[in-house]
């Protein structure tokens, strides 16, 4: 079946278009890409009249949760989730049960998404087997078996030589190694940001420290080994300066950080606010204008969403103590970022580069474009179309999000993904 | 006057007035504990149920026998032998003893908030009794209930508070209650113990013991949680005594008529030697009778207020 998509402005920084053109849609492909008036007739038409047509969004950084937690989060409902948000491909973490840290839970991950996943999956494979941070996983063989990068997730490596090793290895393969940057000795038994909101709480601080020190020392790593760092969701002042200085000096590190670090600050659990409890930890005002500034000047090369869906049970009906951290974030992502644009920060061609292209090219995958021949992933939305935050009606098993009430910009009117179309009023 | 909440969660949420009139009519209860017959029928009928998720003989009796004097019928719901240790969630526990009628939850918890979360979900009037490291109202109602007794005059005094202000709760709400009533408060301890930018409130601190009791009005020591050693925010009990002990010497820094508090219960030789627990300016045991007034006041104050 062939689709044409008409009267939408298309943005599409990988070939640097931006205007009103006409995208034709073949099977599960990309045919071309036509000025104004001139694509070809058929049968079925997307009129995208008053919207922004863009490359399906990449999300280099989520938690689907399956297998092992289905009750969280499904591979079924978590890609239903992305592509509600304009995502058509998802990384996906390994911390699921079992841990994707060899060859046969990367392939039950493809397969299941194959068979029920709304958007493509790309699986995360954990760099030291079980998490455990102390013998690598077979990365070569689950490389082969699909998996685009290596972390430890919300399991820091902290054997320095493990690290290492991991960086060094992984040159074999030319793949990424993704840092979630935390010191585990110094951030133990924190729930929020040390600061003044954790003293009259009386919860237990995490400081910036806990992450800047990592940063620094997987920094010191990449340096040694020529390895490729990635820094995942970035949310202090320090972390921003000591990427961006390592940046200066040429050594091969990306970044990212999330919707959450530049759009609140640890004022967000004041109540004891479990929405809000995320790791790293909502942080200040300072830490979240360096945010910005970090992605201003392409510090931080990308957004992605750490989606982190929860049970209820989980994250709501517990001492905050014990609630588990994360936010459900696919389906608010773009819209929270569009903030950036209407504050001047980035253009929206920036945004778009950071959501869909910068991953994409980060992570090795041919995403991120409207290019003839690409892959038919695109998202049709109404910049200027409102809605609330309204959790009950999100499509991911996690209802767990600080946005609750907030009127947002940018409905996501429809998906282009795997061929299919997703619409939504 | 009542209280404007159905709850009493902290003193961080109390105005002064407040403050003072849970002391004023905790000094019309004192009386009734002075007469022969401690009892008066003021909340009879009413329900209070003891919720403490951890030990605490001292605070827990306190209430309980607060409870009694006024005529209530009290529960004590023991926790780590029920359901909360099968896995039952807080807010399943929550609501069973809602279902079970109570007016008061008065709750102690090892997790910051867990007070604030009931308060949500129950219609009861819930009495925080101590929360990880957030508040303990009552004890810093007793406290400047104490005070009061002896000083008249809260403001203006210059009240030392020593020791791991970073874990206690009972500082917390006495650093609110005391700044509140217009009382300048020093903290003292290593910096160790002191909480992530607690100078964001009106106090001063130091680090030198000899500094910060000199000419201090008030002098509350904290309890040290033996374990604390272990995870090295000290090196040892020793040096810790030497540095932040407090004892008869150290005493005559502070005013003539300097009164010596310590919450209880007491680590002799670690925190404060016997001769300033057990001398003429202690009033650490008179401080526990007043825990029985102050707690009839603020479950007498609460009984009048509606949601």
């Amino acid at each position: 079946m062939s689709i044409l998509i008409k009267n939408g402005r298309v943005i599409d920084p990988a070939q640097n278009i931006d205007g009103h053109y006409e995208i034709l849609i073949e099977g599960k492909k990309i045919r071309g890409v036509y000025p104004k008036a001139k694509g070809p007739k058929t049968d079925k038409i997307i009129d995208a009249s008053g919207c922004i047509v863009i490359p399906g969004l990449v999300d280099m950084h989520a938690h689907l949760r399956d297998p092992g937690f289905e009750y969280k989060e499904s591979i079924r409902t978590g890609t239903m989730a992305a592509v509600r948000g304009g995502f058509t491909s998802v990384c996906c973490m390994p911390n699921t049960n079992p841990v994707n840290d060899n060859k046969t839970v990367t392939e039950f991950i493809l397969r299941k998404n194959y068979a029920e996943g709304a958007c493509f999956v790309y699986p995360i494979g954990a760099i030291t087997k079980g998490q455990k941070g102390e013998e690598l996983a077979e990365m070569g063989m689950m490389k082969e078996a699909g998996c685009i990068a290596f972390s430890d997730d919300g399991r820091p490596v902290t054997n320095s030589l493990i690290m290492r090793r991991a960086l060094e290895y992984s040159k074999i393969f030319n793949v990424l190694i993704i840092s979630h940057c935390e010191d585990l000795k110094l951030s133990e038994g924190g729930v929020i940001n040390e600061g003044f909101i954790s003293t009259t709480l009386g919860l237990r601080g995490i400081p910036k420290a806990a992450e800047e020190v990592m940063v620094a020392r997987d920094i010191a790593l990449a340096g040694l080994t020529g390895g490729r760092l990635h820094i995942a969701h970035v949310s202090t002042e320090g972390s921003v300066r000591l990427i961006r200085d390592a940046k200066e000096r040429g050594i091969s590190v990306t970044a990212e950080t999330c919707p959450h670090y530049f759009c609140l600050t640890e004022d967000a659990v004041n109540n004891y606010n479990t929405s809000a409890k995320v790791n790293p930890p909502l942080r200040t005002e300072r830490d979240v204008e360096a945010v910005k500034q970090g992605l201003k000047d392409n510090t931080i090369d990308v957004i992605a969403t750490d989606h982190a869906p929860h049970h209820i049970d989980d994250k709501y009906n517990k001492e905050f103590d014990a609630a588990s951290f994360g936010i459900s974030g696919l389906e608010t992502a773009f819209s929270l970022g569009l903030k950036l644009v209407e504050q001047g920060v980035l253009s929206l061609k920036q945004l778009i580069m950071k959501m869909s292209v910068t991953p994409s090219g980060i992570i090795g995958i041919p995403k991120g474009t409207l290019a003839e021949g690409a892959d038919a992933d695109l998202a049709v939305i109404d910049l200027s179309g409102e809605f609330i935050v309204e959790p009950d009606r999100f499509l991911s098993k996690g209802k767990n999000t600080p946005f609750k009430g907030w009127q947002l910009k940018g409905a996501v009117l429809k998906t282009v993904s795997k061929g299919k179309i997703y619409e939504w009023e | 006057m009542m209280l404007k909440s159905k709850d009493l969660l902290g003193i961080k949420d109390l105005s002064a007035e407040e403050i003072i009139n849970i002391l004023d009519t905790a000094a019309v209860f004192k009386d009734v504990l002075a007469r022969d017959i401690k009892k008066v029928p003021t909340l009879r009928g009413k329900t209070v149920v003891n919720l403490f998720f951890e030990p605490s003989t001292r605070t827990r009796t306190s209430f309980e026998l607060a409870a009694k004097r006024l005529s209530t019928d009290v529960v004590n719901f023991s926790v780590p032998a029920s359901s909360i240790a099968k896995g039952e969630t807080l807010k399943d526990t929550a609501l069973t003893i809602q279902a079970l009628g109570a007016d008061f939850v008065v709750i102690r918890h090892g997790s910051a908030g867990v007070p604030h979360f009931l308060s949500s979900v129950l219609k009861a009037s819930v009495i925080n009794a101590g929360d990880g490291s957030n508040e303990h109202p009552t004890q810093a109602l007793l406290d400047l209930f104490t005070i009061r007794s002896s000083k008249e005059n809260i403001e203006g005094l210059t009240v030392a508070i020593i020791g791991d202000v970073a874990h206690s709760r009972v500082a917390k709400s006495n650093i609110y209650g005391l700044t509140k009533l217009g009382a300048k408060v020093r903290l003292i301890g290593p910096p160790t113990l002191m909480p992530a930018a607690i100078n964001n409130l009106p106090v001063d601190i130091y680090n030198s013991m000899e500094e910060g009791i000199r000419g201090a009005d008030v002098i509350m020591t904290l309890r040290i949680q033996l374990e604390r050693q272990n995870r090295g925010f000290f090196p040892s009990l020793e040096e810790y005594f030497k540095l932040y002990g407090l004892t008869g010497d150290r005493l005559k820094l502070a005013k003539d008529d300097a009164m010596v508090m310590h919450p209880g219960p007491i680590n002799r030789g670690i925190e404060i030697s016997t001769d300033a627990a057990d001398g003429p300016r202690s009033v650490i045991l008179e401080q526990v009778t007043n825990g029985l007034a102050v707690r009839m006041a603020v479950l007498y104050l609460l009984s009048g207020v509606k949601e």
